[in-house]
């Protein structure tokens, strides 16, 4: 299959090793990888705080040029619901409309097409660690996934999963709301840290960056030990 | 910012950083989520009851000319006096006047948010009348002076000790520790307000529409004491309550209790389909009811966000809601706090006044899933930002959010913010946290993650 990556623009940024190891695995797989240079947005941070007119803008070259694809697949659940559910909201009415709701069809989060589109879970990845997942709300809440990325820890050698109390409860960051109202978005951190920390886990795992950006960026600095590792990397790990 | 914005993020940043309140709020949460999981476990299937609750109350929005029109005319039909209010304002003249006219003294309530919505209260007391909250936690925030703290756990942000002191400073009862002892102080005092009172107030759960009945549930039976000891009654109504048909509250009454309070079905629930008849025993020798638009049919008028008006007022948006969890009931100083009341604030009181609540949301869905008759509060809560800024941007957004996109639009420009970044990051450390620093927001509290030697697309180039 021809996969074409979607690198939203903090996991190249920040976390290039997330998209490395998509690579790797889906490459492992057989499959062709492609990845757009020019694209590094979905345009969610202007969707998000209400200015829709600078979101199509970024967004309509993303929609054109994935729409090109055989088949998309994202790293984040965030990015992977703008893309796949609010494309079609933010073109209703627009030209782009039909090709919002054909990108959408062929947009996959990576651990959903895995399991789902690819029924593959058992990757030969090594991890020997008890971690604890947390899930991304858009992920679960927008794109429904909520098995995929458990399914695909089972088959991680020597890794134990525990799961939290709450790992559906919000981390606090929410894109601009973090800055807006940072007072709240640190509370809710605290909070969830509190609950990964009660499974005494290793790491926490995620299959969105963003959530494990306010997670490790609140955990660092308030010295509690918790590490954070995406999904797709602790995949990577043979 | 608006004084009201203002407001909010100043009583936010006090409250977030207690962690008693948080402690306290979470843990009455936990006894909730337990209880109603419970519940939620002898529904066969919770996702098609939510879709049938969801359609009865569409078809009910949907056609709320034709069943106002029936419920008014069924309940004028058994002597019922059926008033219209368009505004807050009107209704609390109707209900001013109906007290005038009875010269009444005294008035006992029970629970109604509607009433809370039109500052009923203050209004009666400034007219002379003594009024009385008879809903427990009503009762409580009634003596505080304060507003509800939740739509149905009015006083759920206070422990024993402070009900003990309350009672004592404001009854003159003896401190105790005992929850049953302090139940008993409300009700031996109100039972007396029952007996004097002239008139009783209360609000709706469900309005039936083909019997022409107003539903009333209540856990301590204050709704039936008020509505059938006092000679006048009147029901205060948002005319979003109704329901088209009376079997509908087979469904409908368990879900409220279920998802509400986690019950399986509320104690008291009582039907009022008019004054005493010739041929019965007791009840109300008036019963008036008030039929309230005050904005609704400004929020129905909004195809996109209509949905918003099938609430049945449950709470349960509020309980699962994190932001609601850490900011608590009063912070957002609407009369309905919480995810629903983020999304109707702006259409029932302005929408730029009281934008900051649907941005102060991280859009996690939790209250969308969790609701009973399916209103896609977090979406409206995107689509409430969206108008806002349609109405009227805010000038330095505006500006960053289009030099937003003419930097993403230009992938020589995102590629030179890479060399920017990574020069930004060695001198960041001088002034990470301080005013000067651009990224203050986030870096008061939290560490920003590193850009790394080399990133996604450089490795991407290098490869190929």
């Amino acid at each position: 299959m021809n996969v074409t990556l979607f690198i939203p623009c903090f996991v190249d940024m920040f976390y290039p090793r997330v998209g490395i190891s998509m690579v790797q695995i889906l490459e492992r797989l057989g499959h062709t990888v492609d990845c757009p240079e020019e694209l590094a947005c979905c345009g969610q941070p202007a969707f998000n705080s209400g200015y829709w007119d600078q979101a199509r803008e970024v967004a309509v070259h993303c929609l054109r040029r994935l729409n090109r694809a055989e088949v998309v697949v994202i790293a984040s659940g965030s990015c992977g619901a703008m893309i796949k559910v609010f494309y079609k909201e933010l073109f209703a009415g627009t030209p782009d409309e039909k090709m919002a709701h054909e990108l959408s069809a062929k947009t996959w989060e990576f651990s959903d097409f895995l399991v789902n589109k690819l029924g593959v879970t058992d990757l030969g990845a090594k991890f020997p660690a008890r971690v604890t997942f947390h899930d991304g709300c858009h992920g679960l809440r927008e794109l429904g996934i909520k098995k995929a990325p458990r399914d695909l820890l089972a088959k991680v050698q020597g890794l134990e999963l525990v799961e939290m109390p709450g790992p559906e409860v919000c981390c606090g960051f929410g894109g601009t709301f973090s800055a807006k109202f940072p007072m709240i978005s640190t509370a809710m951190g605290e909070h969830k840290c509190g609950l990964i920390l009660e499974t005494g886990a290793e790491y926490v795992v995620s299959n969105d960056s963003s959530c494990l950006m306010h997670i490790q960026g609140l955990a660092t600095r308030q010295h509690k030990p918790i590490k954070s590792i995406h999904l797709a990397e602790l995949l990577a790990h043979t | 910012m608006t004084t009201v914005a203002k407001q909010f993020k100043a009583d936010a940043r006090r409250i977030t950083r207690d962690l008693r309140h948080r402690g306290l709020i979470l843990t009455a949460l936990k006894k909730y989520e337990a209880a109603r999981d419970a519940r939620l476990a002898k529904f066969p299937d919770w996702q098609s009851a939510r879709q049938t609750a969801a359609e009865i109350k569409w078809d009910a929005i949907n056609h709320l000319d034709k069943y106002l029109l029936e419920f008014a005319a069924k309940l004028e039909a058994r002597g019922t006096k059926v008033h219209w209010a368009s505004t807050a304002q009107q209704a609390r003249e109707i209900i001013l006047g109906i007290c005038r006219d009875r010269k009444a003294r005294l008035v006992i309530k029970s629970k109604s948010m509607a009433t809370e919505e039109i500052h009923l209260n203050d209004a009666l007391e400034k007219a002379g009348f003594e009024v009385v909250e008879s809903d427990l936690g009503e009762f409580i925030v009634q003596l505080r002076r304060e507003t509800p703290y939740h739509i149905v756990f009015p006083a759920m942000h206070l422990v024993r000790g402070e009900i003990s002191d309350l009672f004592h400073h404001k009854l003159g009862t003896p401190p105790t520790d005992n929850p049953e002892e302090l139940t008993m102080i409300a009700r031996r005092w109100l039972r007396h307000k029952y007996i004097q009172a002239d008139v009783g107030i209360t609000g709706c759960n469900f309005a039936v529409a083909d019997t022409g009945m107003v539903a009333i549930t209540t856990n301590e039976g204050n709704g039936r004491l008020t509505g059938s000891l006092p000679k006048t009654m009147i029901t205060l109504v948002g005319i979003e309550k109704i329901i088209p048909r009376l079997e509908d509250l087979a469904l409908l009454q368990p879900m409220l209790a279920t998802i509400g309070a986690g019950q399986l079905i509320t104690c008291y629930n009582a039907l009022y389909s008019g004054p005493r008849q010739p041929d019965e025993p007791d009840g109300p020798e008036e019963f008036h009811v008030v039929l309230m638009d005050n904005g609704r049919t400004r929020l129905m008028a909004d195809a996109e966000q209509r949905d918003a008006l099938h609430c049945i007022r449950c709470g349960s948006c509020l309980n699962v809601c994190p932001i609601y969890r850490n900011i608590g009931g009063h912070t957002y100083g609407t009369t309905y706090p919480g995810p629903v009341g983020s999304v109707i604030t702006p259409h029932l009181r302005g929408l730029l006044e009281w934008k900051h609540l649907s941005f102060a949301s991280s859009l996690c869905g939790a209250c969308t899933a969790s609701c009973p008759v399916k209103i896609c509060l977090h979406h409206h809560l995107l689509q409430n930002r969206r108008n806002a800024v349609r109405a009227k941007p805010v000038w330095w957004e505006k500006i960053a959010f289009d030099l937003f996109a003419f930097i993403f639009n230009r992938p020589w420009l995102y590629k030179l913010t890479k060399p920017l970044g990574r020069l930004g990051q060695v001198f960041h450390p001088l002034i990470k946290g301080t005013p000067l620093d651009p990224a203050r927001a986030w870096t008061q509290s939290r560490d920003l993650p590193r850009i790394p030697r080399q990133t996604f697309k450089e490795y991407w180039r290098s490869r190929r």
